[in-house]
């Protein structure tokens, strides 16, 4: 069996399509999670212990199930409780913000938390105020720290779009998967989805590291 | 919203029975899947710490590739292209012969995925060690062997027990992705009941809270392993 890659040349318009659908998924979820993520953070480590708590579940129940069965919960579920149909990549859409919020919450979190206490002491000795002490000491420092972390969640994150084919949103793989059995080519086409991801996530992971050695403090 | 609940049928007829074996089949294909993950990916740690710079770079050429390709996308590849590049009589037993194919492909795609990151972490684990360590076992007579063997590695891995874990459940979530390929694990189990009844919410729900326990009990029990393991003199990592 010979290969044949004119068939990527001929379906080359609705491939970038599809990368583009797993792109932009991939924008709108890291921006969507990252803000409810950093709410999601602040409640966690709010003193009130009934927020704090709360947040703490919605983490915790989140980061145990599979990323699989939270997309098929909204996509089956969604309908039913709007009472209409509603489009696969709006459910999916959905889904990922709630599910990389658990993820953003604990990196941000934890960039907090990397912040020494010492810190914090200090820029309050100097008589700011908490919230503008928050601001210029505390979350500058914490976001050099995150910084990696959060770009490698992204990483993951493009990774885990391809997920979305089991609902069957046009994104990369799925196009692929259209092209490849359209075309009985399916060795062609998996292979290149396979060469295209690697090739972005390894640029992508090889530039995070060397932000990482420059901005580390 | 109209729904007429029906929690019954998760203890009914034939719908027990598939959340039963789907479970089953979950735990199972994570187990094996691990298994693999975990001794490929600490022969791929260590390679990756060795003064040879051959293994090292083999290493480091199987982890860059296995991390940076999405895990469903490998799992076509290992059941869609491998077999086709594979000898003739192989493709022919892969094909034809090689009982309960999908499963078995699952395993080897989710186990060899998940072993480029336990790689790392034992990477990590081994790296943390303080030079001295090593120097000092060689200097007391150690072969290289001897140094991995009795210092290095029973050091390393406890020191990367959280990490470990969380790759386990990893592991355990991503065995989700096998029913892509037509394994009729837990997610597919719920999903099948779902087809069958028309009921969403139960199947859904039973799979949720099943997949949240195992979660929670791995979680505690590899916070006890980690106390039980803590290398005295350490700070208490993770342990509250």
């Amino acid at each position: 069996m010979g290969f044949d890659f004119n068939v990527l040349v001929q379906h080359k318009e609705l491939l970038l399509q599809g990368l583009m659908v797993s792109l932009q998924l991939t924008l709108i979820a890291i921006v969507g999670g990252m803000v409810l993520g950093t709410c999601l953070a602040l409640m966690r480590m709010s003193s009130l212990s009934v927020v704090s708590v709360l947040a703490g579940s919605y983490v915790n129940f989140l980061r145990s199930l599979p990323l699989i069965l939270v997309i098929f919960w909204f996509y089956i579920l969604t309908p039913k409780i709007v009472g209409h149909a509603i489009d696969a990549y709006s459910s999916v859409l959905i889904a990922f913000i709630l599910f990389e919020a658990a993820y953003y919450c604990e990196i941000i979190r934890a960039g907090i938390s990397s912040v020494k206490r010492g810190q914090v002491q200090a820029g309050l000795a100097m008589g700011f105020t908490h919230l503008s002490m928050m601001r210029h000491v505390v979350l500058p420092q914490a976001f050099r720290n995150m910084l990696p972390v959060l770009l490698t969640q992204a990483i993951i994150m493009f990774q885990d779009t391809s997920i979305v084919y089991i609902v069957g949103v046009r994104d990369f793989l799925t196009t692929a998967d259209v092209v490849a059995n359209s075309t009985n080519r399916p060795i062609e086409l998996y292979t290149v989805v396979a060469v295209t991801f690697l090739v972005i996530c390894f640029t992508a992971s090889r530039l995070v590291g060397r932000l990482q050695r420059r901005y580390a403090l | 919203m109209n729904y007429s609940w029906d929690w019954g049928l998760l203890f009914r007829g034939p719908y027990v029975g598939w959340i039963a074996s789907g479970f089953a089949t979950t735990c199972v294909l994570a187990t094996y899947a691990w298994l693999i993950a975990f001794t490929v990916g600490s022969v791929i740690g260590v390679f990756r710490t060795l003064d040879n710079k051959v293994l090292r770079t083999i290493g480091t050429v199987y982890v860059e590739i296995f991390r940076n390709i999405p895990l469903l996308a490998q799992m076509f590849l290992w059941y869609f292209v491998i077999p086709e590049l594979l000898p003739a009589d192989a493709q022919l037993y892969v094909k034809r012969g090689m009982p309960d194919p999908q499963f078995r492909t699952a395993v080897l795609a989710l186990g060899l995925y998940t072993a480029s990151r336990v790689a790392e972490q034992v990477r990590s684990g081994i790296q943390s060690i303080p030079r001295g360590q090593r120097d000092a076992a060689l200097a007391m007579g150690f072969t290289p062997a001897q140094v991995y063997r009795y210092v290095l590695l029973p050091i390393g891995y406890r020191t990367v027990i959280p990490s470990l874990t969380n790759d386990f459940l990893g592991v355990f979530k991503n065995s989700s992705l096998a029913l892509t390929l037509g394994v009729m694990e837990l997610t597919a189990a719920a999903r099948q009941i779902e087809e069958y009844t028309f009921q969403s919410f139960e199947p859904f729900a039973a799979a949720t809270v099943l997949y949240s326990c195992v979660t929670l009990c791995v979680i505690t029990l590899m916070r006890f392993l980690e106390r039980k393991t803590r290398i005295a003199g350490t700070a208490s990592a993770g342990g509250r």
